[in-house]
């Protein structure tokens, strides 16, 4: 209760009018004077850093530079093994995926509300787009005739067989019972160092286009977007997206955020990313709500960094004891 | 019909009470008090400037289109100077940020003050945070395929969908500055109508001392 009075009595005391001496203080010509400051300095590290603009990979890079890491990719998607497969929400309705916090699986509150069919949006579909082409014809019609389990085993055996080639490189892979996922994997390899899957996997029935989940959830699933990434030192375990292309500082205000992610139990847990912001979210509302939180209000008083700030003030003034 | 007069219009009732809580004098003063003397309280006026040359050059960048910078030169400069703008404005904010947490500066009904200071930090960083997904480059791609799995692992991943450019484009441009900048405003309103906090005084003296010779106020200016 004394805490109680003397922080409201602290309160009215800090609340009102000052009646101490004032000093003559221009508001627009300080704001003016930084105004230069920071445009000189602006304009001066825009000179000698200028900013980072790493190309863009498109699918055809991809195809065209990691032939083997795309065909693993493709037959993770028409077998349901990728990342996009097994993702859960928002993506796809799967009760034992996605993170959770605690008991409660808040990443299945959202719901399905971007429904991804990997086998179906990411290589069916754009091979079924493919016109003149024999041997993908017959593929797609044996593909599409054969049962979901047939289906499965095709792609899970040639999957398989992909693991153990050399370098996964399908021209290594044995004979075996892989139906026509082959064909169709060596089709969408083709199309995609065309160009043509870039453009296929980013329509959604209009002209315009805007949306570009689904081709970068194909090209995440893949190993080449994240080997990249490791290259400019831009991996989960390397503060990963705080960081940018290149020697800049990037988004440095994140550095909290990415910490909790390199130490334990963060790094090993599989609900890393919910931990992670429903941490920041209570650490947040703490930033937000100091002025309320008895203890840490107070912090300030005690910590003295004020009586350098104020040193001129108490030369004349008592400072208040610690 | 005569019009109404005066007060009785909510206008004119709107316009008076917004004339009280914040006159001229103190929404622009010419003093300030003696106390307001350290390098500190530059920060805060460094991250307005910085703010507005963050706010110049990405209208910039808009007039353009957002593969201007990718091709032009002059493009790739006003994007530089985005960038090295918003460095500078985050750089100056978490000063004034740690300045007013020194100070407590939320002391003498002025948490209202900090809340909106503390919640614009946020935005900022929610604000920068689409302006790297929309620079349609590498960054962009990883960033975004990186940042995902947090939105979706708290169910809003749907409804901020970093891998909707056009989402994102729209987000960076125009909702999010418009709520920074109410933000951002009505912060800098409760500073000039609370005035700067007064320094920590001993629970001991009664009233804050005057410095000697210094001039009385007549009138209250700050810290109303």
């Amino acid at each position: 209760m004394i805490a109680r009075q003397r922080h409201r009595a602290d309160e009215a005391r800090y609340a009102a009018p000052w009646v101490g001496g004032y000093r003559r203080y221009d508001l627009v010509k300080e704001f003016v004077v930084a105004l230069g400051v920071m445009l000189l300095l602006t304009v001066g590290l825009a000179i000698a850093f200028s900013s980072p603009d790493h190309k863009a990979i498109s699918l055809r890079d991809w195809a065209t530079a990691a032939p083997n890491d795309f065909v693993v990719t493709a037959v993770a998607e028409l077998d349901g093994t990728s990342g996009t497969a097994t993702y859960g929400a928002p993506y796809a309705d799967d009760p034992s995926a996605g993170q959770k916090l605690g008991p409660v699986p808040l990443q299945r509150y959202g719901g399905v509300r971007e429904p991804v069919d990997t086998a179906r949006d990411f290589v069916l579909a754009p091979l079924g787009t493919v016109t003149g082409d024999a041997d993908l014809t017959s593929a797609l019609s044996q593909y599409n005739a054969a049962s979901t389990d047939q289906q499965q085993n095709w792609a899970t055996a040639y999957g398989d067989a992909l693991d153990k080639a050399p370098d996964n490189d399908p021209g290594k892979v044995p004979d075996g019972d892989y139906g026509p996922v082959p064909v169709l994997t060596g089709k969408l390899l083709d199309l995609a160092r065309s160009g043509g899957l870039d453009g296929q996997l980013l329509s959604s029935g209009g002209f315009y286009q805007t949306d570009y989940t689904r081709p970068l959830l194909f090209l995440a699933d893949g190993s080449y977007l994240e080997d990249q990434a490791r290259a400019e030192h831009l991996g989960g375990d390397q503060w990963g997206m705080m960081n940018e292309t290149g020697s800049y500082p990037g988004q440095a205000w994140l550095w909290l955020y990415t910490f909790w992610y390199q130490v334990p139990p963060f790094s090993s847990s599989d609900n890393a990313d919910a931990l992670v912001w429903a941490l920041m979210m209570v650490l947040s509302l703490v930033l937000i709500l100091v002025p309320f939180i008895p203890g840490l209000r107070s912090l300030p008083r005690h910590l003295g960094v004020h009586r350098l700030i104020w040193r001129d003030h108490y030369r004349t003034h008592r400072p208040p004891p610690r | 019909m005569s019009a109404p007069t005066g007060n009785r219009m909510w206008t004119a009732r709107l316009r008076n009470r917004a004339v009280a809580a914040l006159p001229p004098e103190q929404l622009l003063p010419d003093r300030q008090p003696a106390y307001v003397s350290s390098w500190i309280y530059v920060f805060g006026v460094l991250t307005l400037a910085a703010l507005l040359i963050v706010l110049t050059s990405g209208a910039v960048l808009a007039l353009e289109g957002p593969q201007w910078y990718h091709g032009s030169p002059v493009g790739h400069f006003v994007n530089s100077l985005h960038l090295w703008s918003v460095e500078l404005f985050f750089f100056t904010m978490v000063i004034h940020l740690w300045g007013k947490f020194f100070m407590a500066a939320w002391r003498g009904k002025r948490a209202l003050t900090w809340v909106t200071g503390a919640v614009a930090f946020l935005g900022s960083i929610a604000t920068a945070f689409t302006g790297y997904l929309v620079q349609s480059n590498f960054d962009s791609q990883w960033i975004s395929t990186q940042a995902k799995d947090g939105l979706n692992s708290v169910g809003v991943g749907a409804w901020f969908n970093v891998l909707n450019y056009g989402q994102m484009l729209l987000f960076h441009v125009v909702l999010f500055p418009l709520v920074l900048g109410v933000l951002v405003v009505w912060h800098v309103l409760l500073v000039r109508r609370r005035g700067v906090v007064p320094p920590f005084a001993d629970r001991e003296q009664a009233d804050p001392e005057p410095e000697p010779g210094a001039p009385q106020p007549s009138t209250v200016e700050v810290g109303s």
